[in-house]
Order: C-alpha cells, then structure tokens, then sequence
C-alpha cells in the first residue's frame, strides 16, 4: 500500500478526478468534503500528506491550516494547498499560515502528482 | 508818444527775454545740469519777489507820508531772516517731509487733511492777494502814465484802465506761460526761480542806480544829501513805538504767510542750507533795496511840483531830468518788481485753487479717485490756467472798482493784514501739539470775518460797499459795532485797528477753540510729525542722490523681491543707463521702475514709503503710513479670504475623503467580486482540465467511465457558459442599457411559459399550485423579462427546497394597477441575516451543490428594478417565500429608453 493522501475538497468533480489520478498512482487517497470537522478528520486519519482548499463550506482552508499548525502531532504534516481564487494575497497568507506547497486551480495533473511525491519524501 | 511806444517795445522785450531765461533754465534743469540752478544765491535772489512794485515805487511814497515807517517794511523780513530763520527751516524740513505744494496744503495737512481749512485758507489767500496784484497793476499803468505824460501824451483815465487791462492780460498770458507748462510732482519751477532771480538783480541795481544819480548826480554827494535830509521832515524822528511794533510784526507775519513767499521760501527751497546764506544774504539785499528811498523821498519832494505823486519819485526824478535812460531802466526794475510778484503769487494761487478747490471737486464728480493718470493731469493744468486768469483778472475788476487811486502803500498793508491771519494757526500748528482742526477753523473764521469787516471792504471806499454813515457810526447805528472803531476803540489806525483786532480774536479762538476741542487721530499723528520733525528725519540729506543710495535700494530690493530677481533688476537699470554693473544711479527713472516693480509685492504706498525713506530722506509720512495701513487691510482681508478657501478647501478634503473611502469600499466590492468571480470560473475548469487530462493521458480506460468523464466535461462546461451569460446579463442589467422589449400579454401565459423553462414539468418532484381566475389579468412590461424572474424563483425552489414534498404556491393579487405575485414554498425559511444578502452577487444559501454561481437573485432584482417593480424575500410564511411586484403597465417613459 502507497501512501495516504487526504483530500478535503468540497467539489464532487474534483474530488473525484483527484482521487482518481491518485489511486492510479500509487497513493492510500482518503476524502472528506466540508471545513466543520476537518482537522478531527486529519487526526483521525493521519495521512501522510494533506490536500487542503481554501474556499470550503463550514470553515475556511486557513483556519484548518493555522490549527494544524498549532497542534503538536501535525506540525510536520505536509499540506498541498489549492485554491480557485487565484490571488497573489492567497498564496501569501497560506505560506505565512506554513503550507508546504500552493496550487492555483486549475492545475496540471502531473503537477499535483510530482508536487505530493516531492512533499512525502522530504 | 514814440518813447511810449519804445516802452511798450521794451517792456514785451523784457518779459520775453525772461521767459528766454525760463526756458533756458527749464533745459538745463531736465537734462540734469541743475547745479547752477540750485545754488544758494538763486535761492536768495528769488526771495526777493517779497520786494514788488509797493516795495519799489511805492516805499518812497511812504516814506513821504509817513516818514521812517517805511522801513518796518523792510524790518520784519529781515527780522524773520536773521531771528527766527529756523521757523524757516522749521516749514523747510516739514514741507519736504510731508510733500507740501502750498501753505494751504500745510494749514490742511497739520490738520489732519482737513480740506475745509485749505479751502479756507485759499479763498484767504486769493482774497487777500488780489488787492496786492491789483496793486501791480495799478503801479505799472501809473508808471506808463508817467511816461506817457512826460512825452506830452494824452493818457486820461480811460486809456489808463485800458493799459491795466493790457497789461493784466499779457501777464496772466506770460504767467500761464511760466507756470504751467508743465506739472511738477514738488511744485518746482526752475525756471521760474531763475526769471526772478534774474528780476531781483534788475530791480536791485535799477533803484541803485536812481539812487546813486540821486546822491551824486543832483545833490552832490553824501555829505550834502545828508544836510538835505536832515532839513526835511522826513528825517524828523517822529517814532510811534506802537506803530512800529505792529508794522514791523504785520512785515514779518506777511512775509511767513504771503502765498508767494511760502512758494519760493518753502516749496522751491531744493536745501536746507541755502537758508544759511540766505539768512544773511536776504537782510543785505532788503537793506540795499531800502538804502536809497529816504534821499530819493527828500530829493522829490524838493524837485517837483507839490502835487505830484511821491510813490512815482524814482521815476519822475529821472523823467524830470532828461534822463530817459534811468527812467526806462527805473522802469524796467518797477517791471521787473510787478511782474516777478503777479507770476509767483498766481501761480501759488492757481496751485492752491487747482488742489484744494478744483481737483476734490472734479474727482467727486468723475468718482475717480485714481492716482494721477494723463487725463487728471490735463485737468490740472487746465483749472490752474483758467485760475491764473481769473485771479488776474479779478485784481483787474478790483483795480477799477477801488478807483485806482488809494496809495499803493495802504493797499499793501490791507493784503498784508490779511494774509497774516494765516499765522497764529502756522505757527501754532508747527510748534504746538494740542492745536486742532476746529481751533484752526475758529481762529481763521474770526481772523477773516474782522479783516473783512474792519479793513478790507471799507478799502474799497465810502459809499461801495459801506456807507459813510456806516463807517463812522456802525452798523444800524451801533457805534461799538463801527467797523473801524470796534468796541469803541476809535482813533487807531484802520490798519492797526484791524490788525489788533483780527489777530487778538483770531489767537483767542485758535487757542480756546483748541483747548476744548478734542483731535481726529489723524491730526494727532500730523501734529506729531509737524511739531517734532526735526525727530524724525535725522539730519537733513538733500534731495540730491547719491550711489550709497543705490546700494540701499538693492538691499531693500532683495529682501523684498529675492536677490535673483533684484539683482537682474538692477543690472537691467544699470544697462538702461549705460552702466556696467549692478549699482544704477537712482534716477527719477530708475526710482519710478523700482517703485513699480517693489509695488507688486508690498502695494504701491508701502513702496512708494520704503523708496522716499532711502532716497528722500524724507520721514513716512501719515498719508503713507495710512496708505500702508489701507494696505495691509486689504492683505489681511486677502488673508481672510484665504482662510476662507482654507476652510473650503478643508471642506472639500473631507468630501474627497468621503468619497475615497466610498471608492475604497467598492475597490474592496469589486476585488471580492473578481475573487468571486474567478472561484466560480476556475472550479469548473479545474474539473473540466483534470478530466480531460486523464481522458488524454489514459489509454487503458473503462469505457463506462470514460463515457462518465466525457460527461462531467460537458455538464462543467455548461455551468461555466450559464455562468457567463448570467454575468453579462447583470451586467448589461446594471448598466441600465438594456433595452426593454414591452408587449402586451395575460399574466397566466407568462407564468406558464416560466414553470415551462423552468424544467418543472417533465418531473415529479415539485407540484405547483395556482388560481387561474387571479392570473387573468393583462399586464403591459417586457414580460420575457418578467418570465425570467419568474423562472429563477421556480427553479430555485426545485433546487433548495427541502421539504419531502416540495410544493410552491403561486398567489397573484391586483392593487391599483399593482401585480404581486408571491412564490411560497414549504421548505424551510431562510435564516432572517441572510434575507437581505441572497440579493447580492454571489451569494449562496447552504452547501447545496445546486451549480448556480449565487448571480440569479441579483439578476431578479436588477430585472425588478427596471421594470419599475421590486422583489423581496417575504418574511412570515414560515417558509421560504418570495413576493414579486410591478405595474400593471409600464410607464411610458421608461418604455421609450
């Protein structure tokens, strides 16, 4: 078994043209699709790299990433972040919040793949 | 009758060969070689046109009546000239400082530029001088008449008045000739000066040489004259201490206040110290001018005829002689003498009536009150012509209504007496802070009213304008009222009496009027500057300038204009006059340039102050400093004004801000709307490429899934085409560009074309509920429009409705000529915070994937809007609702836009 992916997204196509693409290659994908219970999700599951969107229903990627960030076991947790707003203002505030990478949609699939391999071997 | 007319040709020769002089003097003067001009003994010299025709002629006929009286005459100038020179001095410093034309201007200037007090003291003067030209004119037609008759001609009274009318008529023609050829800004008339100066020197040596013929050629020497002399009555020393004493002070108060002298002596005076050897100088030519009256007396009175006139002595001698060179030379000096007074005294005259009668009168009427511009200057020189001639001719009218015959001596003293009615305020106002406008105004009045009533309207005679009986017992029988026995004071002297009289009133109420009267702060301030002038300026500079001078005006030039620019200013000037460098001469020229120039940035009096302070020495007067006062008034209402814009402009900033925040708010709208925008642009995209990419990519696909991939593709693409015409539409919408299509249809048929659109029909899920008879109504709209509204509400209801049997209700209701349509629902009602939000731009109730992109609301409500109509989320239903409203019929002038 590859390694465990988790996509919080709240589009239903794109989840399921990411998890797709993932489980081809290789990757354990798990998904979860709304903001409320998202970092619950991410301790429970654990994955070994994050997929993250910004604009979710519920709560907003930022917050879920700022709590990542301030919680103990899910400091070094790798986090994809993808957003569809495509402003310079996003991809500041998510590398101050400590996202790993940034991905404005939409994106190349090979782009995603070679990001999250670069991101789990680190 | 040919020596008659060799006269007449000598005499016109004379005076034109004056003028020669004049002019000559006028050239040199303009082209700057004015030194010569200037000198101390021109000055003196020109002093003494106080020495007229009276002083030539008539002395020996006093001196015949009244023995030594005469030399009282003489005795008060030089008095004045060698006692009190620094009251000279005194009106020297204070007329240059304060620029005084005339002694009225100074009258009215002390006191507080009152214009009352200068026209006063003008009519004084022109009064009190007429007698004295008249007397001119009398004394030049005796001296004709002496002439005519020695040459066996016929000159009865009517040639004689008609010789005084010739005669006034070519010197009021040579005075306009002289006077007012031009117009100076001081009054300065070099070439008047220089004619009288040259006149001084005729009649000087003419009385000398008559003098000189007199001693040596008939009597013998000195030593028997003085034997004559003794012999004679004249020689008796029959002094009245009281007559001399008021003869001697009515000569030197003349001598201060005569409109003639205060010209030459004051107003012509280019230095202070030309007063020093005119102090001296001036006695020695009055003592010259007298030194031969009493021989030339005694030697008349023992060579002609008893009945001959005395005051023609120094002409008949020579006459009765043979000597008709003396005599043409004797008469040439009584010329000279006549001529010199009736020339300076018009033209002080003209000067006063011109300034204080004429011009206030002329700029009220015009309400012109600029400064001195080329027409105010030929109305000037206009009004001081046409008062030269009238003051002649008035002497003229005088000459022939007191008869001609009175002494020449008695119509002297009535001028004299006067015009010293000018002195009590003069020197009051000059030495005495606390004199006022209205003592001055008082003591002139009384002065004048007594010098009138005791003197000067009984000179005309018994019977022309008093009656005898009025002259010796009073006004309507009241003998203390008898105007030359005032008071019962008979026995005096007429011009004694007055003189006693007209002074002790005039004094009195000068000085009491004064003292009660309380001073205007402009005649507090001149009273100050005149009473302490010597305080002000430091030591007298000359008018003469200097190139130190120069280099002030650049000092004050670049603090006031910036050095840059002074600096090229001077260096320009400096070019302007062909000299290198930065220093110009200062110029009338070059002052009149900087004036204008320093004049833009600190007003034209400010400047006009700052430039006479370095160059005129002069102090800053009140009249500049009020005008610096007017000034900085205006500078500071500018100053207002500018606090005023301040205070708008601040106004305004506060708009701006206003309006900036407002623009920011919306800049913070639009980028939200464009990240909006963008999200709901690149979410089908992203689908849309990551499908394609794997359909690409993948060579091993199940066809099944391939198919539901092909298939996502299409359904995202439709999404993003719905998307952009929804977003055009807003904003086609929003423009208000939108062309409404209006047409006129049942309302039922266009619900029905909307649940139609809506896709409601081809499912089971939705059951609509109507009442057909409330739907038949026609209404009058675009109705394409309105179905449009109507199908975003039905088919938000299929999307959002979350009841298990969804079920819309559609009510209509009609209420003049208003249609409201309510869209009910039985699904849950939307969070009251959010009612007024789901209007807006992309927003969107819940998570539910329903693929609108949150615009169909907005659009509704734009639509609504331009159908003169509303649509708002109905509250109370307990259940989502939505109630649409407009008119039945669209009005018509929306219709046509």
């Amino acid at each position: 078994m590859g390694k465990h992916v988790l996509l919080i997204e709240d589009e239903p196509n794109i989840i399921e043209a990411v998890s797709f693409l993932l489980s081809r290659d290789g990757w354990s994908v798990s998904t979860h699709s709304n903001g409320h219970d998202a970092v619950d999700v991410i301790l429970l599951k654990r994955p070994d790299v994050l997929v993250l969107d910004v604009m979710l229903p519920g709560r907003s990627g930022f917050d879920i990433l700022a709590q990542v960030r301030s919680t103990a076991d899910l400091q070094g947790l790798p986090v994809l972040m993808l957003t569809a707003r495509g402003q310079l203002k996003d991809r500041e505030m998510a590398e101050r919040l400590g996202a790993t990478r940034f991905m404005t949609k939409p994106f190349s699939n090979s782009d995603i793949i070679k990001a999250l391999h670069e991101m789990s071997e680190v | 009758m040919g020596q008659l007319n060799l006269l007449v040709f000598v005499s016109l020769a004379y005076v034109i060969g004056l003028f020669a002089v004049a002019f000559a003097a006028e050239r040199a003067a303009r082209t700057g070689r004015i030194k010569w001009l200037r000198a101390p003994l021109v000055y003196t010299l020109s002093l003494s046109v106080y020495c007229t025709a009276w002083t030539f002629y008539g002395a020996v006929g006093f001196a015949v009546r009244s023995g030594l009286e005469y030399v009282t005459i003489y005795l008060g100038p030089s008095l004045v000239m060698l006692g009190w020179w620094w009251i000279v001095r005194k009106l020297v410093r204070i007329a240059r400082t304060q620029r005084i034309t005339s002694i009225a201007d100074l009258v009215s200037s002390r006191f507080g530029k009152s214009n009352l007090l200068a026209v006063g003291v003008t009519i004084l003067a022109v009064v009190g001088t007429t007698p004295y030209i008249a007397l001119q004119l009398q004394s030049v037609t005796q001296s004709f008449s002496v002439f005519a008759e020695a040459s066996d001609g016929d000159f009865d009274q009517s040639s004689q008045s008609a010789a005084a009318l010739w005669i006034a008529i070519v010197l009021a023609f040579f005075t306009i000739l002289f006077g007012t050829r031009k117009l100076d800004v001081n009054e300065r008339h070099d070439g008047v000066v220089m004619a009288i100066a040259v006149e001084a020197v005729v009649k000087l040596i003419a009385l000398l040489a008559v003098g000189v013929f007199v001693v040596w050629g008939l009597s013998g020497g000195i030593g028997p004259m003085m034997e004559k002399i003794d012999a004679s009555e004249i020689g008796t020393w029959d002094v009245n201490a009281g007559r001399w004493a008021g003869l001697t002070f009515l000569a030197a108060a003349a001598f201060l206040c005569l409109p003639r002298m205060f010209h030459v002596m004051v107003v012509e005076n280019e230095s202070e110290r030309h007063l020093r050897m005119a102090s001296w100088a001036f006695p020695a030519y009055l003592m010259l001018m007298s030194l031969f009256v009493v021989p030339i007396a005694v030697t008349g009175l023992d060579l002609l005829p008893a009945n001959s006139n005395p005051d023609m002595f120094v002409l008949t001698i020579p006459l009765s002689q043979g000597q008709s060179g003396l005599a043409m030379l004797s008469f040439l000096g009584g010329l000279s003498s006549a001529t010199s007074m009736v020339i300076v005294a018009s033209i002080a005259l003209s000067t006063m009536v011109s300034n204080h009668i004429v011009m206030p009168v002329w700029l009220s009427a015009t309400g012109n009150g600029a400064s001195v511009s080329g027409d105010v200057r030929h109305v000037i020189l206009l009004s001081r012509r046409i008062a030269i001639a009238a003051i002649v001719m008035l002497a003229y009218l005088y000459y022939q209504f007191s008869g001609g015959g009175s002494a020449l001596a008695a119509i002297g003293l009535v001028s004299f007496v006067g015009l010293a009615q000018i002195l009590p305020i003069m020197i009051g106002g000059i030495f005495w802070r606390g004199a006022t406008r209205i003592g001055a105004l008082g003591g002139l009045s009384a002065g004048f009213f007594i010098w009138g009533y005791t003197l000067f309207l009984p000179s005309f005679g018994e019977g022309m304008i008093f009656s005898a009986e009025v002259l010796t017992q009073g006004p309507f029988g009241m003998s203390w009222l008898a105007p030359q026995a005032l008071f019962g004071i008979e026995g005096l002297d007429p011009i004694l009496h007055c003189l006693l009289w007209s002074m002790l009133l005039n004094t009195a109420a000068f000085c009491a009027l004064s003292l009660v009267s309380f001073p205007r702060p402009l005649e507090r301030l001149q009273g100050a500057q005149f009473v302490n002038v010597f305080q002000h300026g430091g030591s007298a500079r000359s008018w003469s300038s200097t190139l130190a001078q120069s280099e002030d005006l650049m000092i004050m030039a670049q603090r006031i204009l910036g050095a840059i620019e002074a600096q090229s200013l001077f260096r320009r000037e400096a070019a302007v006059q062909g000299i290198a460098g930065l220093v110009p001469q200062p110029t009338p020229a070059f002052l009149d340039v900087l004036e204008r120039e320093l004049s833009g940035s600190v007003g034209a009096a400010t400047a006009h102050a700052m430039v006479g302070q370095i160059v005129g020495g002069a102090s800053v007067s009140v009249d500049d400093l009020l005008a610096v006062a007017d000034e900085s008034a205006q500078m500071l209402e500018y100053s207002n004004k500018l606090e005023m814009q301040s205070a708008e402009l601040q106004r305004t900033a506060g708009q701006l801000r206003r309006a900036n925040d407002k623009l920011t708010q919306i800049s913070v709208q639009k980028d939200g709307f464009l990240s909006q925008i963008s999200h709901e642009l690149r979410t089908p995209m992203t689908s849309i490429r990551a499908f394609s990419e794997i359909l690409r990519d993948s060579d091993d696909m199940e066809p099944k899934d391939k198919a539901r991939y092909a298939g996502i593709i299409h359904s995202e693409t439709l999404r993003l085409t719905r998307l952009l015409d929804d977003l055009l539409d807003l904003a086609v919408l929003e423009d208000g560009r939108v062309s409404l299509n209006v047409t006129l249809r049942p309302l039922s048929e266009v619900i029905d074309a909307a649940i139609d659109s809506a896709g409601v029909l081809g499912q089971d899920t939705l059951r609509i509920k109507r009442r057909a008879p409330r739907e038949d109504v026609l209404v009058r709209t675009d109705v394409d429009r309105l179905a449009q509204v109507f199908i975003n509400l039905v088919s938000n209801t299929l999307k959002y409705c979350d009841a298990p049997e969804p079920e819309l209700n559609i009510r209509v209701y009609r209420l003049d000529g208003q249609i409201t349509v309510d869209f009910v629902d039985n699904g849950s009602a939307i969070d009251p915070k959010m009612r007024d939000v789901i209007f807006e731009k992309f927003s969107r109730v819940g998570e539910t994937k329903a693929g609108g992109a949150g615009l169909g609301l907005a659009i509704c409500r734009e639509i609504m809007a331009r159908l003169e109509g509303d649509i708002i989320y109905l509250p109370g239903q307990g259940s989502c609702a939505f109630r649409v409203q407009f008119p039945a019929e669209l009005s018509l002038k929306t219709e046509n836009v």
